[in-house]
């Protein structure tokens, strides 16, 4: 992201009126969130393949345990989920289980992705959903696509967790074979904020629309004929529905979803791609130059997008050395080093990475 | 307005990226997008223009009083927005090593530390990113400390019928049954009706206190210690926290865990619908029972969100906590308390407050007998506001007053909007009684007239596509 560029981004949501309005309950005053959530919820459903999605929800963890909650009914109780997603989102959707005392099972992992002769094992009449991540934990993309027809014929429902970046170039869920599409929406520029404030995402098709969590909004027209948007389908919401209601989410992350919408309008379509190549590229130039290193190795083979786990000696060492030269490197995981670059990091700068990861390994 | 995909022209671009200076990565063919998406194609200058459009068709409070009961929509400082925008906050990763995080873990702490204090909890969490989150994980505490003395037959959480719709929402989401407790004529907690609900299946109770009709409840003593007696828990919905502040304790008041809205108390800008925050607090017995990352902390805790939380919005509360101090905390509850009663007996003479005693922080008008008298509803008269400006109150909550009108002025107005406030009610009053018609078809001067909600219900529009 070039300064310049960053700027327009962090501009916008600060204007006054988008930042100190509460939710869009008086449509009559509120056009201009509405239809920011409108155009947002559009690029979301356009990103992911979907028919609609809703206004936000908080983050994609919470996304994701949402979207299990959606499949549940009275005789499937059980949730599948990969144990290559995100570690967090594996937690979150454990407590949301354990909130409705639901069963969560982790389908096994076999080489850095998910065990699909083990998800075939595990999908028995009480499945309710199987969640798989896209690309997942270890950087590695799945073979997300092959798992739809195995969920579908147990008559679970498919949801897929997907980084919004890569669906400048990925594939989408919904070609896929997901029935519901979740993400964390934190790298449509939003700031890293030690955590928050993210964005959670959710598209679904037409089908499940009804049993979407949040705030949607509709179009309509108002009483002279002119278009209008409105805060929709609140029939499923809490403040209608009250203990019967399928989520009590109530307030969510407007100003994020506003600036997601931002970012991905001066973006467009082509940049978005560009971002999504030059963070690819440049991930995989990181892995390329760190292999060539005594000692280090890739510990999953397979395509990868941005993030990729490397065996290496001295990992403390190393990490600690970058640290110096104020450069966050890898993350420490499972005894090795998950590694990620995005198209923000010049050559140069991985360069300097390789430089000193060689220099405390000769 | 158009829609931005409508003022799209192809190919156009807003920024150019710097040249990969890289070789490309080739993705899979089965693994690559058959479409591109169709997002906007514009302009920075058409981009940035039709957001300022967009924002020209919102009413924030910069743009005048926006009494909306529940929400406390207060001005928020400016400064507390400068703080959270450093660049010492806003670039840090939340897995980066402990060494790096110091500063960020010190906001944490400093805040935990006031807000516990403020509330009389002994420990808080900041993970949950809503009140209605923060809900959610309170109940979650409640429902593992039950689990931790396998006291299984605890499988009713007792909710007030008066309660926000995220309460029972909450406790079913727990896998509790909601057991609704009617409130007595008064808005308070009926206490023969909780008697009568209490028992070895009670884990607890969830409570709004100020409730949400703007009381406080004066047998709350009496309350906490009757479900502790049967063995339940207390919940304390914090979101009317604002009237209390500085002043008396949600963990005085008998209450074992509580949300705050940051959001609402603490000088976070709702931001058209989030984000906020829902801090957690919790007595020490509770504490164990507390959320943490899988990747942060140790693992084998409850999990309400990914890492910490929203940070950024624990840097505005400790920003607002540390200019108002601590005799700016009490003195901005009691102002809110006393601009809320001036409004009421303000208004009082032509719309009738539902309970007309001294009130907190928000008051509840009834507007049956008007509407008997003059077919004009709470609805319509909500309309009508807009055309002055005023952004409509709560309309039709709490439940239990029927065409109710809820009002929360807050601490941050003056005496000036509060009159002006007063003089537009009584002109509506008067209105409501002159010509009723020109208020069903209010308001004539907004942004849209009134919005056909059945046709966006029956045929859902939820996004654009190009013809
Ligand atoms: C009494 C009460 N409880 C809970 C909530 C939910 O808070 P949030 O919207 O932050 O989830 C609200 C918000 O309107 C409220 O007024």
């Amino acid at each position: 992201m070039t300064p310049s560029f960053g700027a327009i981004v962090k501009y916008i949501p600060a204007k006054e009126e988008f930042l100190t309005a509460y939710t869009p309950y008086q449509a009559e005053m509120s056009q201009g969130v509405l239809q920011s959530i409108f155009e947002y919820q559009t690029e979301i459903c356009e990103l992911t393949g979907m028919d609609v999605s809703n206004a936000s929800v908080y983050d994609g963890a919470t996304a994701a345990a949402e979207a299990c909650a959606m499949a549940r009914d009275r005789k499937r109780r059980v949730t599948l989920i990969s144990g290559a997603a995100h570690p967090d989102v594996i937690n979150t959707v454990r407590t949301y289980c354990y909130g409705t005392n639901d069963e969560v099972k982790v389908i096994p992992v076999k080489d850095g992705k998910t065990d699909m002769e083990a998800l075939k094992a595990m999908l028995t009449a009480e499945v309710s959903a199987v969640y798989v991540q896209q690309p997942n934990f270890y950087g590695l993309f799945e073979d997300a696509e092959a798992m739809a027809a195995p969920v579908h014929e147990a008559g679970a429902l498919y949801i897929l967790g997907v980084n919004p970046i890569a669906l400048g170039i990925m594939k989408t869920p919904r070609d896929m074979g997901a029935d519901i599409a979740v993400g964390e929406g934190q790298p449509l520029g939003l700031p890293l904020g030690y955590g928050g404030p993210y964005l959670g995402f959710m598209a679904t098709t037409t089908k499940h629309m009804r049993k979407l969590p949040g705030r949607i909004v509709g179009e309509t027209t108002d009483d002279k004929g002119n278009r209008a948007y409105v805060l929709s389908l609140q029939a499923r919401e809490q403040h209608i529905r009250r203990e019967k209601a399928g989520s009590n989410i109530c307030s969510n992350e407007a100003l994020c979803a506003l600036t997601a919408g931002v970012y991905l309008a001066a973006m467009g379509p082509e940049g978005l791609k560009e971002v999504a190549e030059g963070t690819m590229a440049k991930a995989h130039y990181l892995c390329r130059e760190l292999l060539q290193l005594p000692g280090v190795k890739l510990r999953y083979e397979g395509p990868f997008f941005h993030e990729f786990l490397l065996d290496m000696p001295k990992a403390d060492e190393i990490l600690a050395a970058l640290d110096e030269k104020n450069i966050l490197g890898g993350l420490p995981y499972e005894g090795g080093v998950l590694w990620c670059a995005t198209e923000k990091v010049s050559k140069a700068t991985l360069d300097e990475v390789v430089a000193i990861v060689k220099g405390v390994l000769a | 307005m158009k829609l931005i995909f409508e003022k799209s022209v192809p190919g156009r671009r807003c920024a150019i990226l710097p040249a990969c200076d890289v070789p490309k990565a080739e993705l899979p063919a089965e693994l690559k997008r058959e479409v591109a998406p169709l997002l906007p194609e514009m302009s920075e200058v058409d981009v940035s223009r039709h957001y300022t459009e967009l924002n020209q068709h919102v009413h924030g409070v910069n743009c005048g009083f926006y009494p909306l009961g529940s929400c406390t929509m207060k001005y928020n400082p400016r400064v507390d927005e400068e703080m959270a925008s450093l660049p010492g906050f806003t670039s840090v990763h939340p897995l980066a090593p402990k060494t790096a995080v110091a500063g960020c873990e010190e906001v944490i702490e400093t805040a935990r530390k006031y807000l516990c204090e403020i509330t009389g909890m002994a420990d808080m969490t900041f993970q949950p990113a809503a009140g209605a989150h923060g809900e959610f994980t309170g109940v979650l505490l409640i429902k593992q400390y039950h689990d931790s003395r396998n006291d299984k037959n605890r499988t009713k959480i007792i909710v007030p019928d008066s309660a926000h719709g995220t309460n029972p929402a909450t406790a079913a989401m727990c896998g509790y049954q909601v057991v609704n407790i009617p409130s007595a004529p008064d808005g308070c907690v009926d206490l023969e009706a909780l008697k009568s609900v209490l028992g070895p299946d009670t884990a607890g109770l969830m409570l709004t206190n100020p409730n949400t009709v703007g009381i406080f409840d004066e047998n709350i003593l009496e309350i906490t210690r009757l479900v502790h007696e049967a063995g339940g828990l207390c919940y304390y919905d914090g979101a009317n926290l604002n009237a209390v502040m500085g002043v008396v304790r949600p963990g005085d008041m008998g209450f074992d865990c509580v949300h705050l809205n940051l959001h609402k108390t603490f000088a976070t800008p709702h931001g058209g619908g989030g984000p906020g925050a829902g801090a957690v607090g919790c007595k020490a017995f509770l504490a164990p029972f507390l959320p943490h990352s899988a990747l942060m902390e140790e693992p084998g805790h409850i999990q309400v969100r990914g890492f910490r939380g929203n940070f950024l919005v624990v840097v505005r509360a400790l920003a607002y906590l540390l200019t108002l101090g601590r005799e700016g905390v009490p003195e901005a509850a009691k102002n809110a308390v006393l601009n809320a009663n001036y409004l009421m007996q303000r208004i009082k003479g032509t719309f009738t407050p539902a309970f007309d005693r001294i009130c907190m922080h928000e008051f509840v008008l009834d507007l049956s007998e008007f509407k008997k008298a003059t077919g004009v509803s709470a609805l319509d008269v909500a309309k009508s506001l807009i055309d002055y400006g005023m952004h409509p109150p709560t309309m039709y909550f709490p439940l239990i007053v029927h065409e109710a009108l809820m009002l929360e002025p807050t601490e941050t107005e003056s005496k000036e909007t509060l009159d002006w406030a007063a003089e537009v009610f009584r002109a509506l009053y008067e209105l409501g009684y002159k010509d009723p018609a020109f208020m069903h078809a209010a308001p004539h001067n907004a942004q849209i007239g009134r919005p056909d909600e059945v046709k966006a219900a029956r045929n859902p529009i939820v996004r654009y596509t190009k013809a």
